[in-house]
C-alpha cells in the first residue's frame, strides 16, 4: 500500500480556545450518558464460537470486509455532508471545523468499552458488537475524509467557481461537475489511508474481552486472536496469510483502479509521468455487458436525476459572508451549550465519587502510558530515520525495500498483537514489552514513509552542495538532513502518536487463553474498570486520557508542526 | 456595421447600463473602494473594451455585469431591469479558460447547455456544431490537458457561444495565449462578430493590450485606479479590417497609451498621506526595490527618455507588469511619466551615475519620504523596545487597504529593509529598529 507523506489538517485556530473547552465538556456529557447506559449492561456476554478450520477463513474474511465496507460507506456519506456544510455555511464552519479538529485527536479506542457496553443494553449483544465495530471503524475513517473534502471545496479555483455560476449551475450541478471532481483525487488518497487505518480498529473491535463479557464477532481479527489463544501456530500463520491476501487483493482490485481513474481529476495540465496501472478497469471498460448497462440504464437514469435536481436558483460563486446569528440559531446554540454544561456537570458529579486513590491510579497510569508512547516513538525514530534516508537516497535500495515495506505496513498492528503476545508473554516484563511492541508496530511505518518522502523532497542541488563543501557526515546531518527531514518526521510522529495512544487500550490489559494479564497504564485502568463494572473509574480514566491527548496535541504537537512548516519546509 | 451610431431621435437601445456603481470593502468608517461611481452604457451592436492599469477594477466590473458579484452601491441594469443574481443573458470567456479538466471538450460545451435544461440530443447537436465552428472537429473527446492554450480557449469560446448569449463578456481572453494563437483567435472572433454569425448583440471585453482594444473595439473605456473609476472613453471609428501598421491606427493607439499611463502629479499627490492622517493613503506599487537600478540605468542609457510600451517590449515584459516598477521609481522621485513617456529626473541621473553605497543612501533618503514607510519608522521609534509585532501594523493598515493590508505591509517592509530603516524578524513576526 503506497503512502505518501501526510498533510495533517489542522484548523487555523489558536491552540486551546473556549470552543475546545465546550467540546470537551460535551464529550464528557456524552461519556456520562454512555456510562449511565452501561450500568445496565448484561453481566456476562458470550461471543460467537470461532472455528479455526481453514475452510472457515473465506467466510471470516467476507464478514470482516463487509464490516469495513459498511463503516467506509457511512464515513464517506458523513464526510461529504459534513464537509459540504462546513464549506458552504460560514456560520456552521466556525463550530464544525474546531469540532472536527478535537474529534480527530481523541483516542478512539478509549471509547470502545463505553460504546460496547451502552449499545449492549439497547441491542442484542451480537448486534451491539457489530454496531460498535462499525461505529469504531467509522470514527477512525471519517475525520480525515471530511477534512479533505472540506478543504477541496474551499479551494476550488475561483475561475472554475465563476464558470459554474456564470453558466447557470445550481447546487447539484456545482457539486457534481465542480466540487466532487475537484475533491476526487484527495478523497481517493484519504480513502486509502482511512481504509488502512480501519483494519487496525476492526481487528481490535472483533474481539474485545473484559471479565465475564466476551464480545466476539466472526471475522479475521477474532480468528487470529483465537488461534493465538489456542497456541495454534499453524492457524496463526494461515490467518495472517489470509489477511495479507485480502489487503493486497483489495489494493489491486479496488484502490489501484480507483486511483488510476481518479487521475482525471487532477487540475494540473501535465500528464502524470507514470499513470498508475489499472488492468482491471481497462478490461471492464471494454466489456459488452458494461457498455449495454451504461447506455440503457445508467445514462438515462443520470439524465433524469440531473434534470430534476438542476432546477432551482443558480448557486452563488462564493459563500455569503457570515450573517449575524439569527434568533433561532442563537436558541439552538444556547440549547447545545446548556446540554453540554448539564452533561458535563453530571459527569463531574459521577467523577466526584471517585476516591483520591483512583485519581492517583489514573495519573500514574497516564504517566506510564506516556512513557511507553515515548519509548515506542524513540525506537521507531531511531531505526526509521537512517533506513528511510538510505531508501530515499538510493534508487536501487528503494526498488528492493519499498515494496517489502509496503506489504509489511499493510498488516494492521492489532492483527499481529496476539502473535507478539504468544512470543513474549512468558518473559519477565512481557506485557510491557508487548505493549511497546504493539505501539511500535503501529507507528513505525508512518515515520518510515514520511522520512522516505522527506528525503526525496530534498533538492538535488542541496545534496550536491553539501558534497561539494566536503561536509563531514556529522556536519551533513546537522545542516542538511535533520532540518530537511524535520517537518516530515513531525508530521509522521503526530499520526504515529495518535495510533500509539489507541494501542494502549488493547495492549496493557489482555486476557490470553483465559488468564488476565495487566500492567500499569491508563489503558489497563480503562479495561480493568470495564471488567469490574467500576463505571465512575471508567468515565474518569477515559476522560483523563482524552483530555491529556488533546492537550498534548494542541500544546505540543501543533506548535511543533507549525514551527516545522514555517521554518523547515523546503517546498 | 457594428458601429452604426443610432440616430439621436431614437433612444439608443441600451442593453446594459451601470448606474453609479461602487464596490467597497471594509467597514464604514474607512471603506476601501475597488470601484467608485462608475457609469457606463453598452448599446446593442457595440463591441466595448475596458482598459486600464492593473488594480483598476476592470475585471471586477466585468463580473458585476455577469452577475457573479453584486455591487455594494448603485445598480446594474440589463434591458432596463435591475440585475439580481447571475445574468442569464451573458456568458463569460475567462483568461485562464476555466474549463473543467475532468470533462472532455464536448462535455465541457454540453454541460453549459445541460444546466439550461436542454435535452440530450439537442445539446449534443449544438455542441458538435460549435466545436466545428471554432475549428476543433476531431477533438470532441479530448481532455483539455491534451490541448494547446489556443485550442483550450477555442473550447472556452465554443462553450460561451453555445448558450447563445446576448452579451458576451471576455476577460482578457487572449492574454494567456502565445502571440500567433492570439492573433488567429482574434481574427476568428472578429469574423464571427462582423458577419453576425452569432446571436450575440454586444461584446464587453477586458484587456490590458491596447493594440488589441484598438483593433477590435468600437469604443474603448479607459479606467484608472485608487479608486477604480472610468477616466474617459475613446471612440474607435476606424474601418474593419484594421491594420496595426496604419498611421491612423498607431495615432489612436498612442493616444490611448498616453491616457492610460497618464502623467505625474505634484509631489503631494504622488506620495499621498500617512495612514490615519487626513487625505488618502496611496497604495505602494508591488515592486521590489532592487529592480529599480535596472530601470534607471536603462533609461539613462537611452538618453533619459523612453516610450513606455517600447520599454516594456525591450524588457520582454507586459506593460502591466512594468508599471508597478515605474510607479515605484516615480514615487521615489527618480522618474516622471508624461504622455506615455518615461523621463529621467535629475535625482535619477545622479542615482544612475552613483556608486553602490551612494545609491543606497539616495534610496534611503527617498524611501523615508514615502508616508507609509515613514509612519512605520516613526511608530517604531516611539516604541520603548523599538520592536512591534507585525499584526499591529496590519490592523492599522486594514482601515486603509482592507484585505490588501498584509500585501502592502510586505512591500513597505521590503522598501524599509532595502533602505536600512528597519528590519523584520520573521520568527518573532516583529518589525524592529536596528540599533
Amino acid at each position: 500500500m503506497r503512502r505518501l507523506h501526510f498533510h495533517i489538517a489542522f484548523a487555523p485556530t489558536p491552540p486551546l480556545t473556549l470552543g475546545d473547552g465546550l467540546i470537551l465538556l460535551a464529550l464528557a456529557g456524552l461519556l456520562y450518558v454512555g456510562v449511565r447506559l452501561a450500568l445496565a449492561a448484561p453481566a456476562t456476554v458470550t461471543g460467537a464460537e470461532i472455528s479455526l478450520a481453514p475452510q472457515a477463513l473465506p467466510w471470516y474474511a467476507a464478514a470482516s470486509i463487509g464490516r469495513m465496507s459498511a463503516a467506509y460507506a457511512l464515513s464517506l456519506a458523513f464526510s461529504l455532508a459534513y464537509g459540504y456544510w462546513a464549506a458552504h455555511d460560514r456560520r456552521a464552519e466556525r463550530v464544525l471545523m474546531p469540532l472536527l479538529d478535537v474529534l480527530q485527536s481523541v483516542p478512539i479506542l478509549s471509547f470502545l468499552p463505553v460504546v460496547l457496553l451502552s449499545l449492549s443494553v439497547v441491542l442484542p449483544t451480537n448486534v451491539a458488537a457489530e454496531f460498535a465495530a462499525i461505529v469504531l471503524i467509522f470514527t477512525s475513517q471519517a475525520w480525515n475524509l471530511a477534512f479533505s473534502f472540506y478543504q477541496s471545496v474551499k479551494t476550488v479555483p475561483r475561475e472554475l467557481r465563476e464558470a459554474a455560476a456564470g453558466f447557470g449551475f445550481g447546487r447539484w450541478f456545482r457539486f457534481k461537475y465542480v466540487e466532487l471532481p475537484f475533491a476526487g483525487l484527495g478523497l481517493v488518497w484519504n480513502s486509502m489511508m482511512s481504509w488502512a487505518g480501519g483494519w487496525f480498529f476492526l481487528m481490535a473491535a472483533e474481539m474485545f474481552t473484559v471479565g465475564n463479557r466476551d464480545f466476539r464477532l466472526p471475522g479475521l481479527g477474532s480468528y487470529l486472536q483465537s488461534a493465538a489463544h489456542a497456541g495454534d501456530l499453524h492457524a496463526v500463520l494461515l490467518g495472517v496469510a489470509a489477511l495479507v491476501a485480502v489487503i493486497v487483493a483489495l489494493d489491486q482490485l479496488v484502490w489501484r483502479p480507483l486511483l488510476a481513474w481518479a487521475q482525471r481529476f487532477r487540475l494540473d495540465s501535465v500528464e502524470p509521468a507514470a499513470a498508475p496501472h489499472a488492468w482491471l478497469r481497462e478490461l471492464l471498460a471494454r466489456a459488452w455487458l458494461v457498455e449495454r448497462f451504461r447506455a440503457r440504464i445508467w445514462y438515462p437514469w443520470i439524465e433524469r436525476i440531473d434534470a430534476r435536481w438542476q432546477r432551482g436558483p443558480v448557486a452563488r460563486p462564493l459563500p455569503a459572508p457570515a450573517a449575524q446569528l439569527g434568533a433561532r440559531a442563537l436558541a439552538l446554540f444556547a440549547l447545545v451549550v446548556a446540554a453540554a454544561v448539564y452533561g458535563g456537570a453530571r459527569a463531574a458529579q459521577l467523577l466526584a465519587t471517585l476516591p483520591a486513590a483512583a485519581w492517583m491510579e489514573i495519573s500514574v497510569g497516564l504517566g506510564a502510558t506516556l512513557l511507553r508512547v515515548c519509548a515506542a516513538l524513540a525506537i521507531a525514530a531511531a531505526w526509521t530515520i537512517p533506513v528511510g534516508l538510505a531508501i530515499g537516497t538510493s534508487p536501487r535500495l528503494a526498488a528492493v525495500l519499498q515494496p517489502v515495506a509496503q506489504v509489511a505496513a499493510s498488516v494492521p498492528a492489532t492483527a499481529l498483537f496476539p502473535v507478539v503476545l504468544l512470543a513474549v508473554l512468558h518473559l519477565p516484563g512481557g506485557l510491557d514489552l508487548s505493549a511497546v511492541a504493539l505501539m511500535l508496530l503501529g507507528t513505525q511505518w508512518y515515520l518510515l514513509f514520511n522520512v522516505i518522502a522527506g528525503t526525496a523532497a530534498v533538492p538535488r542541488e542541496l545534496r550536491d552542495s553539501a558534497a561539494m563543501l566536503k561536509l563531514a557526515p556529522a556536519e551533513r546531518w546537522r545542516v542538511l538532513w535533520l532540518p530537511a527531514l524535520f517537518p516530515y518526521v513531525v508530521t509522521g510522529a503526530i499520526t504515529a502518536v495518535g495510533g500509539a495512544w489507541n494501542a494502549s487500550i488493547v495492549a496493557e490489559y489482555v486476557e490470553f487463553a483465559g488468564i488476565p494479564y495487566f500492567t500499569v497504564g491508563i489503558g489497563a485502568t480503562i479495561a480493568r474498570a470495564t471488567a469490574a463494572g467500576d463505571y465512575a473509574l471508567l468515565a474518569g480514566a477515559t476522560l483523563a486520557m482524552v483530555v491529556t491527548v488533546v492537550l498534548l496535541n494542541r500544546l505540543f504537537w501543533l506548535r511543533l508542526y507549525r514551527l516545522a512548516e514555517a521554518r523547515f519546509r523546503l517546498e | 456595421m457594428p458601429h452604426a451610431v443610432a440616430a439621436p431621435a431614437v433612444a439608443p437601445a441600451a442593453l446594459l447600463q451601470l448606474e453609479s456603481i461602487g464596490m467597497a470593502y471594509g467597514r464604514p468608517p474607512r471603506l476601501f473602494y475597488a470601484l467608485r461611481d462608475v457609469n457606463l452604457k453598452v448599446a446593442e451592436g457595440e463591441f466595448v473594451c475596458l482598459v486600464g492599469p492593473s488594480g483598476c477594477g476592470k475585471s471586477t466590473l466585468l463580473r458585476l455585469v455577469a452577475g457573479l458579484l453584486a455591487p455594494t452601491e448603485g445598480r446594474v441594469r440589463y434591458r432596463g431591469e435591475a440585475l439580481s443574481g447571475v445574468n442569464p443573458h451573458a456568458a463569460i470567456v475567462f483568461q485562464t479558460f476555466a474549463l473543467f479538466p475532468w470533462l472532455t471538450v464536448a462535455e465541457n460545451v454540453e454541460v453549459a447547455l445541460k444546466a439550461r435544461g436542454m435535452a440530450a440530443a439537442a445539446r449534443r447537436e449544438r455542441a458538435q456544431r460549435l466545436i466545428e465552428a471554432v475549428g476543433l472537429a476531431g477533438f470532441e473527446n479530448a481532455y483539455p490537458r491534451e490541448l494547446s492554450g489556443g485550442m483550450r480557449q477555442k473550447v472556452g469560446f465554443a462553450r460561451a457561444l453555445a448558450v447563445e448569449p446576448e452579451l458576451l463578456c471576455l476577460d482578457e481572453p487572449f492574454s494567456a495565449l502565445d502571440v500567433l494563437s492570439a492573433e488567429a483567435l482574434r481574427g476568428e472572433l472578429l469574423e464571427l462578430w462582423i458577419r453576425r454569425a452569432m446571436p450575440t448583440r454586444a461584446i464587453l471585453m477586458v484587456t490590458h493590450n491596447i493594440e488589441e482594444a484598438v483593433e477590435l473595439a468600437d469604443r474603448i473605456v479607459v479606467m484608472a485606479k485608487d479608486p477604480g473609476r472610468v477616466l474617459t472613453e475613446v471612440r474607435v471609428d476606424l474601418r474593419q479590417p484594421r491594420r496595426r501598421q496604419d498611421t491612423a491606427f498607431q495615432a489612436l493607439a498612442d493616444h490611448v497609451y498616453a491616457v492610460v499611463t497618464g502623467r505625474t502629479g505634484t509631489e503631494a499627490e504622488v506620495l499621498g498621506a500617512a495612514p490615519g492622517a487626513p487625505g488618502a493613503t496611496r497604495k505602494l506599487p508591488a515592486a521590489r526595490l532592487e529592480a529599480i537600478a535596472g530601470l534607471v540605468e536603462k533609461l539613462a542609457a537611452d538618453g533619459g527618455r523612453a516610450d513606455l510600451p517600447r520599454l516594456a517590449g525591450e524588457f520582454g515584459m507586459e506593460l502591466d507588469d512594468l508599471m508597478p516598477l515605474v510607479e515605484a521609481a516615480e514615487r521615489l522621485g527618480l522618474v516622471r511619466v508624461e504622455h506615455g513617456d518615461l523621463h529621467l529626473l535629475a535625482l535619477g541621473r545622479n542615482y544612475a551615475e552613483a556608486s553602490i553605497p551612494v545609491r543606497k543612501e539616495i534610496l534611503a533618503g527617498r524611501v523615508l519620504r514615502v508616508p507609509l514607510v515613514r509612519w512605520i519608522y516613526e511608530t517604531l521609534q516611539r516604541d520603548d523596545d523599538q520592536r512591534i509585532v507585525r499584526s499591529f501594523f496590519v490592523d492599522a493598515l486594514r482601515n486603509e487597504f482592507g484585505d490588501k493590508a498584509d500585501e502592502q505591509l510586505d512591500v513597505a517592509i521590503d522598501w524599509g529593509r532595502h533602505a536600512d530603516l528597519f528590519a523584520y524578524d520573521e520568527d518573532a513576526v516583529e518589525l524592529y529598529l536596528e540599533s
